[in-house]
């Protein structure tokens, strides 16, 4: 049984139908990334498993469990945790007020010596409010009040868009070390050469629909998929 | 007749109204910045606090019962009508939830006046505030000194609640972003629920410890409504801190302009309010960009 499955998930933005009958799974340990182009889906589909955007149509399993129908605050209770595209830190919290807040509802939690030792930044800006960080330790901050709950499955929505390179191979290292250590994480990103020197295998979504499922070992022999559906 | 003693007594109304109104104020800018809901029924909680208190005071002959009684009685309504009504409404257009809210305040008032009346109730002043104090150059009701001491103390349990505690850290992240904050595992509902009553609570306190200085009648929270909105918009919508500034600068707008011509003392807040609006549209302590 996989960890996260979703089957034939079909999502609207009201009227309009974003999703088709989008399957996928993630094992336990795994890295998966979902590539595509601007509006193929890939948000959406991390916000449909998050519960953010309720799908008309499909199941989504979380350790054989049904969570399709439920809100954002349960399916977080049960370990599914988005870091979203615009980071959404609290910019009216300090730092430690954003990790304190993360993890109010968490079951299991990282003690917070943990969050510094991988993001000393964050220790040293611990006072600062959100609004007062640079882009870059904002999305630390993401990923940390992400983490401090301990999930089973991380989903990062372009973590590293309009970063300096030097912070992107930053986090780059903070989620390799995550990866390593056996976090399961859904990841979608235009960075390709990132995603794929850390994801074990990735879809691709095109118009909303699942066109292709390759290890990542595959699409470094085989680059003309990514050609053919990302132009690059 | 303008003179000095007649100036400083003004200008203690000033805050003694002020506080009342900062009071009022930061449960409707509280609701607003977290639920997204304009409560038009604000006022309606204010007026049905002065009742309630009545009620309590007219059975029991105590004054602080009834400042007790009157406002849990008003939280409980705020509890119920948000769990009956407003939670219907949250994915509503905002024009639904303020006819709707509208609506509820109407239905406040007029059970309000079916059960008694249209003319005043009258709340006495507790025996042991009455009378007045010497300041100096001013005999000064010391009601008014109670009023403004006892609404400070208020919006310090209200500043404490917000900015010590589980709950407030919740509720200024929700005014914030409260998709993000049930992203993070925390049930926004049950929080909107929990801030709808406080914040009718603030309002029913806020009707009973203002009884004794103006007697209410059914129609008082109409007038009330209007200056909350004013405060709210001059503090910054969403912003506690901007709700108490608001709040004491519109307190003195109105008690020094009624010094001068109270006629224009309504015409003064509005002027202000204009000029917060031309100048920094997002209010004196409110944050760009946001609501």
């Amino acid at each position: 049984m996989s960890l996260l499955e979703a089957d034939r998930i079909n999502s609207y933005y009201g009227d309009s139908h974003i999703l088709f009958d989008v399957s996928l799974h993630v094992e336990r340990n795994e890295v998966v990334a979902l590539l595509g182009r601007n509006g193929a889906g890939k948000s959406t589909t991390l916000k449909t498993l998050m519960g953010v955007i309720r799908p008309r149509s499909g199941t989504i399993t979380l350790d054989g469990e049904p969570i399709q129908d439920l809100p954002p605050h349960l399916i977080a209770a049960r370990g599914i945790q988005l870091v979203p595209e615009d980071r959404r830190v609290f910019g009216s919290l300090n730092v430690e007020e954003n990790l304190i807040l993360a993890g109010l509802s968490a079951k299991g939690r990282w003690p917070i010596e943990r969050i510094w030792e991988m993001f000393p930044r964050l220790q040293e800006r611990r006072r600062s409010r959100g609004t007062d960080m640079s882009g870059g330790e904002q999305q630390m901050l993401a990923i940390a009040r992400a983490l401090v709950r301990d999930p089973k499955i991380i989903l990062l929505d372009e973590p590293f868009e309009g970063l300096a390179p030097v912070i992107v191979r930053d986090l780059l290292g903070v989620c390799r070390r995550l990866a390593d250590a056996g976090q399961t994480i859904i990841i979608v990103e235009q960075n390709i050469s990132a995603v794929v020197s850390l994801a074990h295998r990735a879809y691709i979504i095109n118009n909303g629909h699942i066109v292709e499922e390759r290890t990542t070992e595959q699409l470094r022999t085989q680059p003309e998929v990514l050609h053919r559906y990302l132009g690059v | 007749m303008l003179n000095w003693p007649n100036l400083v007594s003004q200008f203690f109304n000033g805050l003694a109204l002020g506080a009342v109104l900062a009071l009022i104020s930061s449960g409707l800018t509280i609701i607003y910045g977290t639920l997204g809901v304009l409560n038009l029924a604000h006022g309606a909680m204010f007026m049905l606090g002065g009742y309630a208190g009545y009620v309590v005071w007219a059975a029991t002959g105590s004054f602080l019962l009834a400042v007790l009684g009157g406002s849990i009685f008003v939280g409980v309504v705020g509890l119920f009508i948000e769990l009956v009504v407003i939670r219907r409404f949250y994915g509503r257009p905002p024009e639904d939830q303020i006819l709707v809210t509208f609506g509820i305040g109407i239905v406040i008032v007029e059970l309000v006046r079916l059960a008694f009346g249209s003319l005043s109730v009258t709340v006495p002043t507790p025996p042991i505030l009455s009378g007045v104090m010497h300041l100096g150059f001013l005999f000064y009701p010391t009601y008014r000194i109670a009023v403004l001491v006892i609404a400070v103390l208020a919006l310090g349990v209200l500043y404490i609640i917000l900015y010590r505690t589980r709950l407030g850290l919740i509720v200024r992240a929700g005014i914030e972003d409260s998709g993000m904050v049930s992203i993070l595992g925390i049930n926004v509902y049950r929080v909107f629920l929990l801030v709808f009553g406080i914040g009718a609570m603030a309002a029913g306190f806020a009707g009973i410890i203002h009884a004794p200085v103006v007697a209410p009648t059914p129609d008082v929270g109409a007038t009330i409504l209007v200056e909350t909105f004013v405060v709210v918009v001059i503090g910054g919508i969403g912003s506690f801190p901007g709700a108490v500034l608001g709040g004491l600068i519109s307190g003195e707008i109105l008690s020094l302009t009624s010094a001068i011509d109270p006629a224009y003392s309504e015409v003064m807040l509005f002027v202000v309010m204009t000029l917060v609006l031309m100048l920094r549209p997002e209010g004196l302590l409110g944050v760009r960009g946001r609501a």
